[in-house]
């Protein structure tokens, strides 16, 4: 579903960010990627998401070739792909209702569509019961669920996850983990950056464990090992 | 499908210029300068048009006869001066003894004048003919064709004393000089006043796409369309421009009621308050398409520069 071909990004004062990076993602497959900070993992998902270039390489989605995406063809692939921040990036003067509904309109969704997913969403991520509050009354856990339910709304094919657990608590991160496992389970691609050890050994799912810009382990059913 | 966009882009360009309140107000205060300055030269340029034509409308020449000239051959001149396509018809024709009258009128209260008038025995004075041309260029060909025409009485002398247009001609020429470049200037420093305000005003917004930036960068990542993003801007840009416009309309008036009353006798015979109510509807749509024109246009460029994740 996902390949990326012997992908390099060199930046051009030639700082390497990335070096001849290659690995397939199934669907429906539950990837996690480890490393260090400055080890190359947001500047692969940059990649993934078009915001970047590859300097060699080919990245694929399906069939296409993301570098060579127009501008139209990337607004409508990237609304097959839901993105999770580390900062959740949610409007602070929007509420949760809306911020979601804002993707949805973002995507050409009808009202319709809007009033009834968007409860719906935010009952998978249990948190009907603040629908209509804004972030700034919400606890970093709960911004972090917004943040999925606007980023699984769409029903996009893959969901992205840039440390989305990287400004939370222990009893936090587990539940954001549970939710991103629901979404694996019916049936989304999740990929995950985290260097949160605790998280990677409770999941048992594939781990690439990336280090200096190049991909040094690829496990099956792998283990936070640096 | 467009339908729904247009009114999700329509709506959130009004609610992203309520909540930006306070940069909404100064991107109005700024627009109102540029607009100001707009309606300004529409002023102006009524006032300097109209003193051009009231003062082209003063101006005549007239033809001085000899105190011999026989009444008929003045009235055959003043006939076929009038048959002239550039003459705007009525030639006045004064007869020696209305010019005198007048002379002695306009000098009643002038013991020495009117005492040597009266010594002098006979009306030293001429009749006058009073041409007025449709347009001020066209007086010199009126002033050829009496050079050609022949004026010369039985004894071969010619009955018109002489022509005022050429002493005359200098003042025209150098109070339409004035004018002309006083409306140069002015249109020079509108267009200079127009270039500034709109700089200030695409910075201004410019302010207000920052702070909305984040925004714009989620937008980006959920796949929204360029012109999904623009769209609202495009729109808040619009409403400064129509707001900022309603307000400069709404303070002409006042404006307007204290220029006309005081510079009325300045200016000749143009009211700028009773121009600013005749022509209402064109100043109107002048000011708001100008308006709307510089707020969409200047924040359509100025979020170009956000939109590039």
């Amino acid at each position: 579903m996902i390949h990326f071909d012997k992908v390099s990004k060199i930046y051009p004062d030639s700082s390497i960010a990335l070096e001849d990076i290659s690995f397939s993602i199934e669907p429906k497959e539950f990837i996690s990627i480890v490393g260090h900070s400055g080890a190359g993992k947001t500047t692969l998902l940059k990649m993934f998401l078009a915001e970047e270039k590859p300097s060699k390489g080919k990245i694929f989605f399906e069939s296409n070739d993301i570098s060579t995406l127009n501008r139209n063809q990337i607004n409508d692939f990237r609304r097959k792909v839901g993105v999770v921040f580390q900062d959740f990036r949610l409007l602070p003067d929007r509420n949760v209702y809306e911020n979601i509904a804002f993707a949805m309109e973002a995507a050409g969704r009808t009202d319709d569509e809007i009033e009834a997913d968007v409860p719906h969403v935010l009952d998978l991520v249990d948190l009907k019961s603040k629908i209509w509050n804004f972030p700034h009354e919400l606890s970093g856990g709960e911004r972090q669920r917004v943040s999925i339910a606007r980023a699984i709304v769409n029903q996009p094919d893959v969901v992205i996850a840039d440390e989305p657990t990287g400004n939370l608590d222990p009893l936090n991160t587990y539940d954001i983990v549970q939710i991103l496992k629901k979404i694996n389970d019916l049936g989304t691609t999740v990929i995950l950056t985290t260097h949160n050890k605790g998280v990677i050994d409770s999941l048992k799912k594939r781990v690439l464990t990336m280090e200096n810009g190049k991909i040094i382990r690829d496990d099956r059913e792998g283990k936070y090992i640096i | 499908m467009i339908w729904i966009k247009l009114k999700r882009i329509v709506r959130s360009g009004f609610y992203s210029f309520w909540r930006n309140g306070f940069v909404s107000l100064s991107s109005i205060l700024v627009m109102m300068v540029t607009l100001f300055v707009i309606g300004s030269t529409i002023f102006s340029g009524a006032i300097l048009g109209s003193t051009l034509n009231q003062i082209k409308d003063k101006v005549d020449v007239n033809v001085y006869f000899v105190t011999t000239a026989p009444e008929e051959e003045i009235l055959a001149i003043k006939e076929s001066i009038e048959k002239l396509p550039e003459v705007a018809p009525p030639v006045v024709y004064i007869s020696k003894e209305d010019v005198l009258a007048d002379f002695k009128k306009r000098h009643e209260n002038d013991e020495f004048t009117l005492q040597a008038l009266d010594e002098l025995g006979e009306n030293p004075l001429g009749a006058t003919l009073n041409i007025k041309a449709k347009d001020p260029s066209q007086y010199e060909s009126i002033v050829k064709f009496l050079d050609n025409e022949s004026t010369l009485s039985s004894d071969g002398t010619s009955i018109i004393d002489k022509v005022n247009y050429y002493q005359n001609k200098d003042a025209i020429d150098r109070l339409t000089n004035i004018i002309n470049s006083a409306n140069r200037l002015g249109v020079i420093l509108t267009i200079f006043l127009i270039i500034i305000s709109t700089l200030i005003t695409f910075n201004t917004l410019r302010l207000v796409i920052y702070m909305s930036r984040d925004e714009i960068a989620v937008m980006r990542l959920v796949g929204a369309s360029t012109n999904y993003i623009r769209g609202p801007f495009f729109v808040a840009g619009a409403i400064y421009g129509f707001i900022s416009a309603i307000f400069t309309l709404i303070l002409f008036y006042p404006i307007t009621i204290w220029l006309g009353n005081t510079t009325e006798n300045f200016f000749v015979g143009l009211n700028v308050f009773h121009y600013y109510t005749a022509n209402f509807g064109q100043i109107f749509l002048v000011i708001v398409a100008s308006g709307v024109a510089i707020g969409s246009v200047s924040s359509f460029l100025a979020v170009r520069k956000y939109l590039k994740v």
